[in-house]
């Protein structure tokens, strides 16, 4: 079963891992600049995840901001309404969860729930398009779906987990920050011969609860990564059937078509669980037990 | 699907993005989208107003109505009266015209019938003395019963 990829003939499983390969560039031992030749090298920059991110980020901050300066109360134009749409469901999720005030977390989770939405969009545009596009442009990989690298999902939960604990400090200190890692969920004995016991239900305490705090961002990001990369690669096989003859392409046709259909839900809910976990986290930060 | 520097590129991206969603893109539109809310709570709010006053103006409106017909009732009921009065006055002043109408000509054919009654005696009283002499010509001296004469007269 040979599948176009933009290498001439290939076996599927090669059409597979052709699609799954980044476009990287890394600083190998010598301190050059390599392209593709990057695997186990931490000095790597997947060019297409970044250059997709990017691009797509600033597509999201530029129709917003164009909106955002025009908008007017009387007669709003459909753009805007589309966008104040998007604008009063993220502020309405965010004060039914968060009930503090912050300037930062309604935009935070407007810019997380538009951006991952269309990261995760970027699926739905038939898997051989742009890569193929790209290969008469003589690039020879591209991943067009940034959420489906691993690396794009945990930069954006780090910033997450970054900003948990920078609420968290915030708003109960640095003792407050301290005490929920060591004195939950056993509170150490103060009184009598028990005080032996405290330093180890403390240790005990921090390693639960670190494992709890740094779970946070790992599920995030993994919760996307997983279901992004498990639908992209189901894109993927579908589309090996596309060169198995007349009648596997035209199933592989109606697979495509059934699967991007129910993709639609799983990339608007995972960009919703993304925002709305972020919202969660960040408000059980902020508030006071 | 290793961890690299795409990591702290995307961290860096998005620190940027939301940035600017918080400055340049959050603040406008969501005042935009209070403001419209405060103006159509403002709207509502003044419609609810209008339909009070309406309302209120309707009321006012039936009680003028019914004030006015009170009193175009009253008026025409004074009318009434005062046209019954004007009759009745007329009636009366009639009545009185008439009999003091009648009064006076009965005043009159009394007066006219005392005239001819007084003529006629005066008449009846020379025939008698006239008819007396004639038969007393020869007789009686009319001078002698001229009282008599005249005291039949008076009885007449």
């Amino acid at each position: 079963m040979a599948a176009e990829g933009g290498h001439g003939a290939q076996t599927s499983g090669e059409y597979i891992q052709h699609h799954l390969q980044n476009l990287q560039v890394c600083k190998d031992e010598t301190g050059e600049w390599v392209w593709n030749t990057c695997a186990g090298n931490p000095m790597t920059i997947n060019v297409d995840s970044m250059f997709w991110s990017v691009l797509l980020g600033f597509f999201f901050i530029l129709l917003f901001w164009r909106v955002a300066k025009k908008s007017s109360v009387g007669k709003p134009s459909k753009t805007q309404a589309a966008v104040e749409i998007i604008v009063e469901f993220v502020n309405s999720s965010v004060k039914d969860t968060f009930h503090g005030t912050s300037r930062l977390i309604a935009p935070l989770g407007l810019t997380i729930f538009v951006w991952v939405f269309l990261m995760n969009l970027m699926d739905l545009v038939p898997v051989d398009w742009i890569p193929s596009l790209a290969a008469t442009a003589g690039i020879p990989y591209m991943k067009v779906v940034p959420s489906t690298d691993v690396n794009i999902t945990f930069g954006m939960s780090i910033a997450v987990f970054f900003l948990i604990i920078f609420y968290t400090i915030k708003n109960k200190g640095i003792t407050g920050f301290v005490g929920e890692l060591t004195m939950h969920p056993i509170a150490p004995p103060t009184k009598g011969w028990g005080v032996i016991a405290a330093p180890f239900i403390i240790a005990f305490n921090f390693i639960l609860e670190s494992v709890a705090l740094i779970a946070k961002p790992v599920s995030l990001s993994l919760r996307l990564f997983g279901n992004m990369f498990a639908g992209e690669l189901i894109f993927i096989l579908i589309a090996t059937m596309f060169s198995g003859g007349l009648l596997l392409g035209a199933g592989g046709g109606l697979l495509h078509i059934g699967w991007a259909i129910f993709h639609v839900l799983i990339i608007t809910l995972q960009a919703f669980i993304f925002m709305m976990l972020t919202i969660v986290y960040l408000s059980l930060a902020s508030e006071k037990h | 699907m290793d961890i690299n520097l795409t990591l702290i590129g995307q961290s860096i991206a998005m620190v940027l993005f939301v940035w600017f969603c918080m400055k340049l893109i959050w603040p406008p539109i969501l005042a935009a989208l209070e403001e419209r809310q405060k103006q159509i709570e403002e709207g509502l709010a003044a419609a609810d107003k209008g339909q009070e006053s309406l309302v209120k103006a309707a009321a006012e409106a039936d009680d003028i109505v019914a004030e006015a017909r009170k009193q175009a009732t009253s008026i025409l009921d004074q009318a009434h009266s005062r046209a019954n009065e004007i009759v009745a006055d007329g009636k009366a002043d009639g009545v009185k015209e008439r009999e003091r109408q009648l009064s006076a000509a009965k005043a009159e054919i009394e007066q006219e019938a005392n005239r001819a009654r007084e003529e006629l005696r005066g008449q009846v009283s020379a025939i008698a003395i006239a008819s007396a002499e004639k038969i007393l010509n020869r007789e009686i001296d009319g001078k002698a019963h001229d009282d008599i004469l005249g005291k039949l007269a008076q009885e007449l």
